[in-house]
């Protein structure tokens, strides 16, 4: 009955080092190579942008870039994550200026508890590097992994549309 | 911070309890209510900064917390503006009085020729002769509130009332830690709870050799039949959780109600019988021309929030006890755990930390209790628990099933004559501390003791299955009551809106049946039953705003209104919808149109009705828990769909602007109006009229093959 992500009942392994790529940045972290990133970003390396909403690669609250596609960290072994380039929400201002996309998320205040956006701006943030004009059904299907549960969806969609025009990246 | 709180002298709280200026130019702001994603912090920056004349950025609010106060009770039922708010406000105005006061006694001028600006205090020629800053630390605001400084006259304002950008979206879009499951202490611990497999189930064996056999777990914690497991790293506490888990054996006795037969089931429990409206007009059954029966139902509601609920909590060396809470209520939280640790409360102090989104009484003081069950094993080390998405589902109080019965009598033209509501559900409030218990799940599975039914707020609080079961409507004879069931299979409490969602959505539907009867325009019938101005215009104004006149028809295209206004004393709501139908309904627009006396921040409201609104689409399309005759079976977001981005409506937000009235609680409004709207727009899409939520494809099938 109860829905239990895969690797949690996995046999255990013991811990090993594994090399990722974090935001342009090599680190080494000591853990059991079924841990999904999700934890080792937010325990071992303390980036707690990214968010476990479900642990079962449902609801999007988790996405980073993996080579650039939305992914959710919570079904993505450490394993297998080593090699590859892993861009977190952290990972989405350049100098500490926020990207297109934060600034018109704060320019349309486009949520209400926010727990959801990291892994929205994630997908957007794949949506506007592939499709840099997108009209407003596409911006909704590229969201559509991404549950928000407070109803932000209207504000969201607006602001991606507007940081779609936006000059400076 | 001093540790401002009750005045020595009497109950009268001291202005520090509230605000602090400081040397360094900012106020610090000390509110009772919680920011839960509805941008409440903000709206009282706002208040504080409009009746000090300080810039808004001048204004720090500061989380609550026990160890401080004030005690403002729960942060729900949309009624945080208006009171929190208005006792912020009073404070604020007292706090610039006595700021005036001592300048002028100090600068040796007249009371009446200072003004301030941005907490510069200037004399009638524009000369700075003070400033706030200069009196901090002075005692100043170390004095009970008087109530003698009268608040700006709302023509005044220049803060209150304008579009202000929430003061924690910036951390949210960057991902700074903010939230609580983001909280990393010296030393912290991370736990996990095995949840029983269903309700009533105990347990019965446990072998932890297995879970124990990881190095990194610290503890297993075994209490009656609550289970859980503490380790150095997270993960691995996930682990060892499932472990536990399988080497768990539980007895699981059915205990559930058949899921096909639930307005039957309430109908025939055991109720506690409240009377809300009753009016006799004994000529009135002479005018009656037509009458009609119906009966409207909802199914259990998650508040599925995005986030499982998340609880941290350190015992000290000495046995007191310290709690980090995504709680709407930190001092309700703070009994309930001393009563259900046997301790003394002044013991125990419960800090707020925000969380993701709640809508009412989730899994946030549970998550809070299980942290406590499971760091008593490893004092003075903070233990963070994180509930499982399985967990939540299964385990968080749902809004109630509830089923209503309306018989409605019109005369020869269509107007109402008499109106006969009963309405059957589970209790909608179980918040820590209900029933005289700690009212905690950890608490319940450690005593293995069968929970309290949920109760009902009273019906000055705005009624639990009673809300906005007394239509507003001019009615000659009316008769209105609530029966809550006194049994609790499934458990409840409260979910937004409470019992407003289904018994709007009846009378809302059956005020469009008649309209419709009475061969007359859905607005036009509304506002002909309508006694109070403000509720016309309401519904006027939501008309206006979808072009109600000029709506277009299209094939499978359907609109639908609807009205009510929340708890019958908040604000005054109005939803006009736009649906598309075949099979499924897809809502493809709601407008609506508010009317909440004064606004604090109208964006951050606007922003707030459109979540809300959406939230309610979501519920009347898809939401529905699940369960068999053992246990809740919707247990992750495939069996528990909510709408998605291609399937949410696009929602456009009209406030009337009445900022000379008092403010009116407005947050929940709208899913009453925003589910009746909806079934009316279904109704005028297809033709016939579903009165069993969610408003599935197979409801709708049922309904057209019944038709
Ligand atoms: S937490 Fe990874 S998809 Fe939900
Ligand atoms: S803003 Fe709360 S879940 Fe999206």
């Amino acid at each position: 009955m109860s829905d239990s992500p895969a690797w949690a009942g996995s046999p255990l392994t013991e811990p090993e080092d594994f090399d990722i790529e974090v935001n342009g940045e090599h680190h080494v972290v000591t853990c059991r190579r079924d841990t999904p990133v999700l934890y080792a970003l937010r325990g071992d390396l303390g980036l707690k942008g990214t968010r476990f909403g479900c642990g079962l690669g449902q609801c999007g609250a988790c996405f980073v870039l993996f080579d650039g596609h939305p992914t959710p960290s919570c079904d993505l072994p450490v394993w297998a994550a080593a090699g590859h380039s892993i861009v977190t929400v952290e990972g989405l201002a350049t100098d500490g200026r926020p990207s297109r996309l934060q600034r018109a998320f704060t320019e349309e205040q486009a949520a209400q508890c926010g727990y959801c956006m990291s892994g929205i701006l994630i997908s957007a943030t794949a949506l506007l590097q592939q499709e840099p004009d997108p009209d407003e059904a596409r911006v909704r299907e590229a969201l559509d992994r991404n549950l928000c549960r407070c109803g932000s969806h209207g504000r969201v969609v607006r602001a991606v549309l507007k940081a779609a025009k936006m000059e400076t990246p | 911070m001093s540790a401002g709180g009750q005045s020595t002298s009497g109950t009268q709280p001291l202005l520090s309890a509230r605000l602090e200026i400081t040397a360094d130019g900012f106020v610090n702001v000390f509110v009772g209510k919680v920011e839960l994603g509805q941008g409440i912090l903000t709206a009282f920056a706002q208040i504080a900064a409009e009746e000090l004349d300080v810039a808004l950025d001048r204004v720090r609010v500061f989380g609550a917390t026990t160890a401080r106060g004030p005690d403002e009770g729960t942060t729900s039922g949309s009624r945080s503006v208006m009171h929190a708010g208005v006792a912020l406000r009073q404070a604020c105005a007292e706090a610039r009085a006595r700021l005036l006061e001592a300048a002028a006694s100090q600068a040796n001028v007249p009371l009446g020729v200072l003004c301030v600006r941005d907490g510069q205090i200037l004399d009638e020629h524009a000369q700075p002769r003070a400033t706030y800053w200069q009196f901090a630390g002075t005692g100043l605001l170390e004095r009970p509130a008087s109530g003698d400084a009268k608040p700006k006259y709302p023509g005044d304002y220049t803060v209150v009332g304008r579009d202000a950008a929430r003061l924690d979206l910036p951390d949210k879009f960057a991902g700074r830690p903010r939230f609580i499951q983001d909280l990393s202490m010296p030393g912290q611990l991370f736990g996990r709870v095995v949840r029983p497999p269903a309700p009533g189930a105990c347990l019965n064996a446990l072998d932890e050799l297995a879970a124990r056999s990881i190095s990194t777990v610290v503890a297993v914690v075994r209490d009656g039949s609550f289970l859980g497991v503490v380790a150095t790293r997270e993960d691995d506490a996930v682990r060892a959780a499932e472990l536990l888990r399988r080497h768990a054996s539980w007895t699981e006795p059915p205990t559930l109600p058949d899921q096909r037969a639930m307005a039957e089931h309430l109908k025939s429990q055991p109720v506690e019988d409240l009377a809300l409206a009753r009016i006799v007009d004994e000529s009135a059954h002479a005018d009656v021309a037509k009458a009609i029966e119906r009966s409207y139902r909802r199914p259990y509601v998650a508040h599925a929030s995005i986030a499982p609920g998340c609880g941290v909590a350190r015992w000290e060396g000495d046995g007191r006890l310290t709690v980090w809470t995504h709680s709407q209520g930190i001092f309700p939280l703070r009994s309930a755990i001393a009563a259900a640790c046997a301790m003394e409360e002044a013991s125990v102090v419960v800090h707020h930390v925000e969380g993701a989104g709640c809508y009412g009484h989730n899994s946030a003081d549970d998550a809070a209790f299980d942290a406590v069950l499971l760091a008593r094993a490893v004092p003075g080390r903070p233990v963070q628990v994180v509930w499982s998405r399985d967990d939540e589902f299964a385990w968080e109080p749902y809004g109630s099933a509830m089923v209503v019965d309306l018989r409605v009598e019109v005369d020869h033209r269509g107007d109402i004559v008499r109106w006969r509501h009963d309405v059957w559900g589970g209790g909608h409030h179980a918040r820590p501390g209900y029933a005289d218990i700690p009212g905690l799940l950890g608490d319940f599975e450690a005593n293995e003791a069968v929970m309290a039914p949920a109760e009902d707020p009273s019906f000055a609080n705005g009624a639990g299955n009673g809300r906005n079961a007394v239509p507003a409507y001019r009615i000659r004879d009316l008769d209105v009551n609530a029966h809550r069931t006194l049994t609790m299979p499934i458990r409840t409490s409260s979910l937004r809106a409470l019992g407003a969602t289904l018994n709007v959505f009846a009378i809302e539907s059956v005020m469009d049946e008649l309209a419709e009867a009475a061969g007359v325009d859905q607005v036009d019938y509304r506002v002909r039953q309508l006694p109070d101005e403000r509720a016309r215009a309401v519904v006027r104004a939501a008309a206006d705003l979808a072009g109600w006149v000029h709506r277009p028809a299209g094939e499978s295209l359907g609109w639908g209104i609807a009205y009510a206004r929340y708890k019958n004393s908040c604000a005054h709501c109005a939803v006009v919808a736009c649906v598309e139908a075949v099979s499924e309904v897809r809502v493809r627009q709601l407008f609506v149109a508010v009317d909440a006396g004064q606004v604090i921040n109208p964006d951050g409201l606007a922003n707030q009705i459109e979540g809300g609104a959406t939230q309610a689409a979501s519920w009347a399309v898809k939401e529905a828990v699940t369960f068999d005759r053992h246990a809740i079976t919707s247990r992750d977001w495939e069996s528990y769909p909510i709408l998605r981005f291609t399937e949410a409506p696009t929602v456009t937000v009209r406030l009337l602007p009445l900022q000379h009235e008092p403010p009116l609680g407005v947050g929940e409004c709208a899913a009453g109006p925003v589910t009746a709207a909806i079934a009316n727009a279904l109704h005028d899409a297809i033709g016939v009229r579903v009165r069993d939520l969610p408003l599935t494809p197979d409801r709708i099938d049922a309904a057209i093959r019944n038709a």
